[in-house]
């Protein structure tokens, strides 16, 4: 299939799907610390949670990618000698492609997570505290699950845009499916057919993602009204 | 470590013919885009699913791929075939200004058509139902009526689709285009300051973002102050 080049597409698919869900995770993570900063009553925490999200948000994916390959490499290898290493260090794409992208979308997520938040009535974590719950019980027995259900429409989207977004880390030289895409389209000189395959495994990724997304989302709105129009 | 600030002073003038780039690229991929995004939400709107299915699959597959994707299948991958070298419009589509435009404005019409179809949904039926009464007909009553109630109803979210073309803008960069981000690269290999670079080209972005953040808050002003709420 395709020249003998399939298989080397499908095992940079994989390596896409990896780094898109280890990036939703340490996205997930950043979002949740974010919008925590972002609602706490501390004012220098909720600056820095404010920070966070309008830069990171201000700023295109893939100059905030590049800065942080190029630019991150850079002032370690600028720092490192100051602390007696002395060898050239080379960050690992995989690794820094992670963090990026986990980086960036945590600050999209952070948004996400505080409209959820803010989306659940007073009355359910006073209820809690009625009934005796300590201020972490009510956290997660009450709000956290609620919070779940109002931040999967949000959530979808910033997954749906992440996995999109992955195909940027190739520009940087992680062996994605794009960067695979590329090699064998210089080698055949058919980048249509290529490119092509590869749009098409994206278009598998987001559908499927968009399914499993919506049966999550009514698994967690099970015993909620809805407006019958 | 210090930040380099003679080597970016120096390179300004770059950067500021970076911004006419990508301002071009964001405004001529903008109106392509608007422009094929109105009949697009009007199909989309459509009760005929002879009508409607073609739209959705457009604006399905489009909002389903990497911007990336699309924009090497245009520019590298229509080279491919010989029909498309031979044809009149290869002067066209061997430039790769023409391609991003094309590209980005293929990519933001299928959003903007699923923002304008929501809003489009969501004219209050009264509205309608006035314009049947008064005798208009069904194209006097998608001009007069559905089409500039629908467009103020979506502003809010069209300018967040606008700031998302301006962040799209800079994969031009990556197709040989000058724009802030390919100043920033050609700043960062020229003088290996990468860090300085990127930075640099990041303040760029965030002050157009503000920019274009306050120029949609004051569009809405002017033209949904009637759906604000009644101050007290």
């Amino acid at each position: 299939m395709l020249n003998g080049y399939g298989s080397t597409i499908l095992d940079g698919a994989w390596l896409t799907l990896m780094l898109a869900l280890s990036s939703v995770a340490v996205a997930t993570f950043l979002g949740l610390l974010g919008a925590a900063f972002r609602l706490s009553p501390i004012k220098w925490l909720a600056l820095l949670g404010e920070t966070y999200a309008t830069v990171v948000r201000g700023i295109p994916d893939l100059v905030l990618i590049l800065l942080i390959f190029y630019g991150g490499q850079d002032v370690v290898n600028r720092v490192a000698p100051m602390l007696g290493y002395d060898e050239y260090i080379d960050i690992n794409p995989f690794i820094a492609g992670v963090f990026t992208m986990g980086f960036i979308f945590g600050a999209y997520l952070s948004e996400t997570f505080r409209g959820a938040f803010m989306a659940i009535p007073k009355g359910q974590s006073e209820a809690g505290a009625a009934y005796g719950m300590s201020g972490m019980q009510v956290f997660f027995r009450v709000l956290v699950p609620q919070m779940i259900r109002f931040a999967i429409p949000g959530f979808t989207n910033n997954w749906l845009v992440l996995t999109k977004a992955t195909a940027l880390i190739s520009v940087v030289g992680l062996q994605d499916m794009m960067f695979k895409a590329k090699s064998a389209a210089d080698a055949t000189r058919e980048p249509f057919t290529f490119y092509l395959a590869v749009a098409a495994l994206y278009l598998v990724l987001t559908s499927v993602s968009l399914l499993a997304l919506r049966f999550i989302e009514k698994r967690y709105s099970v015993g909620t009204k809805v407006a019958d129009l | 470590m210090i930040f380099d600030f003679n080597v970016i002073w120096e390179s300004l003038p770059l950067y500021f013919g970076g911004v006419l780039v990508t301002l071009q690229l964001l405004l001529i991929s903008l109106a392509a885009g608007l422009a094929m995004a109105i009949p697009l939400a009007l199909m989309r709107v459509s009760k005929s699913p002879l009508v409607n299915f073609p739209a959705w699959l457009y604006t399905y597959v489009v909002r389903g791929t990497p911007m990336l994707v699309q924009l090497f299948l245009i520019y590298y991958g229509l080279a491919q075939f010989e029909a498309v070298r031979d044809s009149v419009l290869w002067p066209y589509l061997s430039n790769a200004t023409f391609c991003a435009c094309l590209a980005f404005g293929i990519n933001t019409s299928a959003y903007s058509a699923e923002i304008l179809a929501g809003s489009l949904k969501s004219t209050p039926p009264g509205e309608i139902e006035a314009a049947k009464a008064v005798g208009m007909s069904r194209f006097k009553l998608y001009r007069r009526i559905l089409l500039p109630s629908a467009l103020r109803r979506a502003l809010p979210q069209y300018s967040n689709e606008v700031i998302m073309m301006l962040h799209t803008t800079s994969l031009a960069s990556i197709v040989t285009l000058i724009d802030i981000t390919g100043a920033a690269r050609t700043v960062s290999s020229q003088h290996y300051l990468p860090f300085e670079a990127f930075i640099t080209a990041g303040v760029f972005y965030l002050c157009l973002t503000f920019i274009l953040v306050r120029l949609f808050k004051r569009a809405e002003r002017r033209w949904l102050v009637y759906l604000a709420p009644r101050k007290a």
